[in-house]
């Protein structure tokens, strides 16, 4: 992949306070074409004001925001859309009595005929879907089978391939292999190099690193709403990685909480114990 | 060796293995309106043998059960839409009354307290009236975001409770009679109630306004945008927000189409009695419910047809007919619709378990 192409999405310096709370401070990163950027953080790293930041739903309290080189000040998720920023909600993009057709044209379905006679082209938007699918390797049994009979990771890939298709130039995506199994998570993982391979920049948000390291060019690590790390993939072992995310600090606090509360005695203190003494052995490894 | 000889697993074409043929019938058995379908022979069925002695296998009694049928099935066809889309307009029963009795009022005398008004410009602006009162469900529902179960339930009393009072208040009465001595009434008979013969039996012609509305109904769901829209605002109205729909639109829409239903019941049913009355279409929106749920609509939303909805109220109709028919005390009417309604649900919920699982 080229380093050298200026950012297609950028933002600088941006935070965002909600009251009293400060939830991002200082957050920079970008995406560049053709490159997968990996934002990763645990819970309450501030990742979910991030995506929503970036995909627009929310205004950033200061801070700039550039698209394709030009500042941006976006009022509603549908303008940041219109411009070819598309967001892959968690389970938000998808309506499971919907045939996945129907679904994959919602709120954008083509038309033809005019005036009163004006519809839906269905067999446009069922040959499309298809091909749609097919192209970015997603075999899918029957058009009109409704989109809660498919599996967790197809779903993830349908809202990925119709984001291709509506000529998404930057693709956001929330947390897309958590509550997927091993093989769901490939699967998805694989239609992130696809899209990434069509030239669109791919903003990839998790928690688990092993998802992140190989499709990632480029982490950002998040931690308590500022960035921790900013790496490109040559920089970063994955083992730092994933010690990074798991935050070996903050491991050793928790193993002598462990130690602490498992004092009490009783099933449930030894059970405690066990997760302390699992925790420590992590640390041993990471450490190596 | 044997790994050697053996051919590599690779099929010429590439299939999905998950791929199964799906024959027609299974096809067919995930329609939503399959239930209503089946109901409409089973009850057709059972009153057929206790009631043969009744003549109901007759065309008097096919045209007795359509013309019932009818202007039920106008409402139901509109409110299958409403839930489709996710909401409940528990006040059309009311709209009914509500819209009747304004042309009444417009029309009737002006030293009896009315306006003095010609049919059609009564018509016409009961027509405002009732879009104006969808508006106004809309509205509620999408503004104060709480279930239009609610929203809809205060305005079924509001609309009923105006009926009466302000019918009163003009008039003194709370029935409004002699429609045929205002004018235009001939020609809003002809549109409206004429009568045509076929086999020797007298069918309404609000049988055919039935027939064309639910067909345009079916047409929208299914081919156009708006339809798209409905199946999303029903289904999940935060993802199809996510998706640019216009859910807000949509709904209120929704609504106004249930009024317009209404009005043009009262329009069938003002003409037909040559009057209103303050209390018609009491029920009336449980009527259209219950159709809608017998045709396969799910109440939650985001599926279900208005073919559905036709067949539903074909099934009811047949149910009122048939007790009138059988001589059964008509008492037992409700028991019998309860009791339908039921098998209904129950044998949807079954049909879409079995439909899921294909």
């Amino acid at each position: 992949m080229s380093n050298n192409g200026t950012p297609l999405l950028e933002i600088k310096n941006v935070s965002k306070y909600f009251g009293s709370v400060i939830a991002l401070q200082d957050v920079s990163a970008f995406v560049r074409a053709g490159e997968v950027t990996c934002l990763l953080g645990d819970n309450g790293a501030g990742k979910s004001t991030l995506i929503k930041v970036l995909a627009g739903v929310h205004a950033p309290t200061s801070g700039h925001y550039y698209f394709e080189g030009e500042e941006q000040h976006f009022e509603s998720p549908r303008e940041a859309l219109d411009m070819g920023i598309a967001t892959v909600f968690q389970d938000l993009s998808m309506i499971p009595l919907m045939a996945v057709w129907r679904n994959f044209f919602l709120g954008a379905e083509p038309t033809k005929g005019w005036g009163p006679l004006k519809r839906f082209n269905v067999d446009f938007a069922k040959q499309t879907a298809l091909e749609e699918l097919h192209k970015m390797g997603i075999e899918i049994r029957d058009p009109d089978q409704p989109v809660g009979t498919l599996s967790g990771g197809e779903r993830q890939s349908v809202a990925i391939a119709r984001a291709v298709y509506f000529g998404a130039k930057v693709l956001i995506l929330d947390e897309p292999t958590a509550a997927l199994g091993v093989k769901q998570a490939g699967v998805v993982l694989k239609y992130i190099l696809q899209a990434r391979n069509r030239g669109i920049g791919v903003i990839f948000i998790t928690h688990n690193p092993h998802h992140a390291y190989p499709v990632g060019d480029h982490f950002v690590i998040l931690r308590r709403g500022q960035v921790y790390g900013d790496y490109t993939k040559a920089e970063l072992p994955l083992e730092q990685l994933v010690q990074m995310m798991a935050g070996g600090a903050d491991l050793e606090v928790l193993q002598h909480e462990l130690e602490q509360a498992a004092c009490g005695g009783g099933e449930e203190a030894d059970a405690l114990a066990e997760v302390a003494e699992n925790i420590g052995d992590e640390l041993d490894e990471l450490g190596d | 060796m044997a790994a050697d000889t053996a051919p590599p697993p690779v099929p010429a074409e590439k299939v999905d293995e998950r791929v199964r043929e799906v024959g027609r019938l299974s096809k067919v058995l995930t329609r939503p309106e399959l239930g209503a379908v089946a109901g409409v022979f089973l009850v057709y069925i059972f009153f057929a043998i206790i009631a043969y002695e009744n003549n109901f296998i007759s065309w008097l009694t096919t045209a007795a059960i359509l013309n019932r049928a009818a202007p039920l099935g106008i409402l139901a066809a509109a409110v299958a839409l409403l839930i489709i889309g996710g909401e409940f307009d528990l006040s059309v029963g009311s709209l009914v009354g509500f819209a009747g009795m304004s042309i009444m009022v417009l029309v009737f005398p002006t030293d009896a307290g009315g306006f003095g008004w010609s049919l059609w410009p009564a018509v016409f602006l009961a027509l405002l009236i009732a879009i104006g009162s969808g508006i106004f469900n809309g509205m509620l529902v999408v503004t104060t975001k709480l279930p239009s179960f609610i929203i809809t339930l205060a305005t079924l009393f509001i609309f009923r409770g105006l009926t009466v009072a302000l019918t009163r208040l003009r008039t003194n009465r709370t029935q409004l009679g002699n429609l045929d001595e205002v004018e235009g009434y001939e020609f809003a008979r002809t549109l409206f109630v004429s009568e045509f013969s076929l086999f020797g039996a007298k069918f309404d012609i609000a049988i055919l306004w039935w027939i064309g509305i639910t067909a345009v109904a079916t047409w929208v769901l299914l081919r156009t945008r708006p339809g798209n829209w409905i199946f999303g605002s029903g289904g999940d109205a935060n993802a199809a927000r996510n998706q640019g729909v216009p859910v807000n639109r949509t709904k209120v829409a929704l609504f106004v189409t249930t009024a317009t239903a209404a009005w043009l019941v009262a329009v069938i049913q003002v003409v037909q009695f040559k009057g209103a009355d303050s209390l018609r279409g009491t029920l009336q929106e449980f009527y259209a419910i219950i159709a809608v749920v017998i045709g396969g609509t799910l109440l939650t939303g985001g599926y279900g047809s208005a073919i559905g909805a036709f067949f539903g109220a074909l099934i009811f109709a047949m149910v009122q007919q048939g007790i009138i028919i059988t001589g059964v005390d008509g008492d037992w009417f409700k028991v019998f619709v309860g009791v339908v309604l039921v098998v209904a649900v129950v044998f949807n919920q079954y049909v879409r378990q079995k439909a899921a699982q294909r």
